[in-house]
């Protein structure tokens, strides 16, 4: 299990990740990331809403563990017109 | 229709450009998301799993042709071409920016609407009866109290950090079609000795602790329900409790206090204030009636309907009610079509809708709390062209409140309170009954309600079957519920036994429902009934067994 750090765009909402350089839209340029002082820079900078860490399998894309997470990670299921691929 | 008057649009007004300034001040870092956060919230302005969600209020579910052809234009301009029907008559569009934010508020506001207390521990939008005002069977249109409520609620400086939301429903008939028995506050207009007057319930509500409403006022004449309604704020908002977010709304109060203390309370709360003249005077209510006028019925508009086409039969059967006035109808439009998403209309029905109520249903539209829209005042002689143009823009289903009319809400796929899906449960169970019409309607009047968590926006404590998602592990999971309504004859589901995934949910629903079928009194006999009759033990026996 890895950490992935994810959160909201301030701007438009969209979901973003982590790519170890910045953030991306797409979860499959997510990077396994878990460093706490990367976080607080994050809140601190007030661009991205609700900054968090979360469980993921290693993979490409990462797998989240959650059901929820990974629905974050592709859009509503309901939709895959609106997918995020 | 209300039409706002200068003080109504000032408000709406004054309420865009302060949210614009509020939004260039965040996104030009001035304010923290801290500070931000119930600033956008007051404007119904959520952040939710993909994006920021609107929610746009549309009051006791009535809606203009130019108003919902705004709704599809904003749908168009600022979201992905759709938007959603809500459990609560109103709508929300799930793909908002920021930064368009305010224009969109504009754009509204150009149509006499707003997203105001839409969020947070206030009262909420009014609801009501989506046939209020056309309806055969009651006392008096509704809708202009709706309408004095929702202008006594609007920005009451006194409630606007209550311990928690609270949301109020009318109607006027012995039939409820606005669940009023679990709402904060339920009214029903009644006539006593020739006078209009509230019967008043308090204390209803679903969510993690769903309980019905105690009637604590048979009858309090029209001319001072807003007093009433105050005092009872007023004792919520002084002893409803603001420590514990679980226990914070009025039912919580009414059941720790008990139904007879908590009338006593407002009792003699309402008589301390009875002299302070708080309800609307006569020429206001007067000037708010007036608005809510009948059209004008054609008085030659004929009686009867040429039933020759089978299909157009079967619609008029299940989606079509009777209306106050010979000649006319009231019709449902169904936003439950064969794999669609229960309450989502694109852009292009909704203008359809609004061209379709301007030609036959004098410009006016309801939206339903199952998440439907209807056309209150059609000629009877209308209805089959009506059909034939719902039709081509799959908007024609016959199926309101059959086994397929299932309201679900947004759940996991959008929601972040969420702790599963909804939708696709929904999807599923209809997909099993959606190709045999004849099979859903020996079925009957069945009301499937599903949530995505214990909030129940989806109304599953009410559900004839009610179907609550839950979290197990970070996975979903489905816990079934049988003998809920939140009709006049309103009471809560009872849970079934162990949950299941997504598929055994299916399967189980579809178990229940043949059981029905095979233990039923006879045709006539409806689903929720034979429950009571029969209790949970054929169905658990079905399902478990």
């Amino acid at each position: 299990m890895i950490k992935l750090l994810t959160g909201n765009e301030l701007l438009t909402g969209d979901v973003l990740w982590w790519t170890g350089a910045g953030w991306s839209l797409h979860l499959r340029d997510a990077v396994a990331v878990d460093d706490p002082a990367l976080l607080a820079r994050i809140v601190a900078e007030e661009r991205v809403n609700d900054p968090t860490f979360i469980d993921a399998e290693p993979g490409n894309p990462p797998v989240p563990r959650t059901a929820r997470e990974r629905i974050r990670g592709v859009g509503p299921s309901v939709r895959p017109d609106l997918a995020r691929i | 229709m209300y039409k706002y008057d200068q003080y109504d649009q000032a408000l709406v007004d004054a309420r865009v450009d302060e949210f614009r300034d509020q939004v260039a001040r965040r996104l030009a870092g001035e304010i923290t998301e801290d500070q931000f956060k119930p600033l956008r919230l007051m404007n119904g302005l959520y952040l939710q799993l993909h994006a920021y969600m609107l929610r746009v209020a549309i009051p006791y579910g009535t809606l203009s042709s130019p108003q919902l052809r705004m709704l599809a234009h904003i749908s168009r301009k600022y979201d992905r071409d759709y938007a959603h029907f809500t459990t609560r008559q109103n709508i929300q569009y799930n793909w908002i920016k920021l930064e368009q934010a305010p224009d969109l508020m504009a754009d509204l506001a150009s149509v006499e609407m707003h997203a105001i207390q839409t969020s947070g521990n206030c009262i909420r939008n009014i609801s009501s009866d989506q046939f209020a005002g056309a309806a055969a069977d009651e006392v008096a249109d509704p809708r202009p109290y709706a309408e004095l409520l929702r202008q006594w609620s609007s920005f009451h400086p006194e409630f606007s950090f209550l311990p928690r939301k609270f949301k109020i429903a009318v109607t006027a008939s012995d039939t409820d079609r606005a669940a009023i028995q679990l709402h904060d506050i339920g009214l029903q207009l009644v006539r006593k000795d020739g006078q209009l007057g509230f019967r008043v319930l308090v204390g209803g509500g679903m969510g993690r602790t769903p309980m019905i409403g105690h009637w604590v006022r048979e009858f309090i004449p029209v001319s001072q329900y807003l007093t009433y309604c105050e005092a009872i704020l007023r004792v919520y908002n002084r002893y409803g409790r603001r420590d514990n977010i679980y226990k914070a709304r009025i039912k919580i109060l009414v059941h720790e206090l008990g139904a007879e203390e908590f009338t006593r309370q407002v009792e003699a709360e309402f008589a301390a204030m009875s002299d302070l003249g708080l309800d609307a005077p006569q020429a206001e209510v007067d000037r708010i009636a007036a608005q809510f006028a009948d059209p004008e019925y054609d008085a030659g508009a004929p009686d009867t309907l040429d039933r020759s086409d089978p299909d157009f039969a079967v619609w008029v059967d299940q989606n079509v009610h009777a209306h106050k006035h010979a000649g006319y109808a009231i019709a449902t439009i169904s936003l439950k079509p064969p794999r669609g998403i229960p309450g989502d209309a694109s852009s292009a029905q909704m203008d359809l809708i609004a061209d379709l109520a301007e030609r036959y249903s004098f410009g006016e539209l309801r939206v339903t709390h199952s998440q439907n829209l209807v056309l209150a005042h059609v000629r009877k002689a209308d209805l089959y062209a009506l059909w034939q143009a719902l039709a081509e823009a799959d908007l024609a289903t016959p199926n309101l409140d059959l086994v397929t009319d299932i309201i679900a809400c947004p759940g996991l796929d959008y929601c972040t309170l969420a702790n599963a899906r909804s939708i696709p449960v929904a999807q599923k169970i209809a997909a099993r009954f959606e190709s045999d019409l004849a099979r859903q309607r020996d079925i009957g009047e069945l009301k499937i309600k599903v949530s995505g968590c214990i909030n129940a926006c989806g109304h599953h404590h009410a559900g004839h079957i009610g179907i609550l998602g839950v979290d197990r592990k970070g996975e979903e999971s489905y816990q079934l519920s049988l003998g809920g309504s939140g009709a006049e004859d309103a009471s809560l589901a009872k849970i079934l036994g162990p949950g299941f995934n997504k598929a055994g949910v299916v399967d189980a629903v579809e178990k229940i429902i043949e059981r029905y079928r095979s233990v039923r009194s006879g045709p006539d006999e409806r689903f929720l009934d034979t429950y009571r009759r029969l209790g949970d033990a054929p169905f658990k026996e079905a399902v478990y067994g």
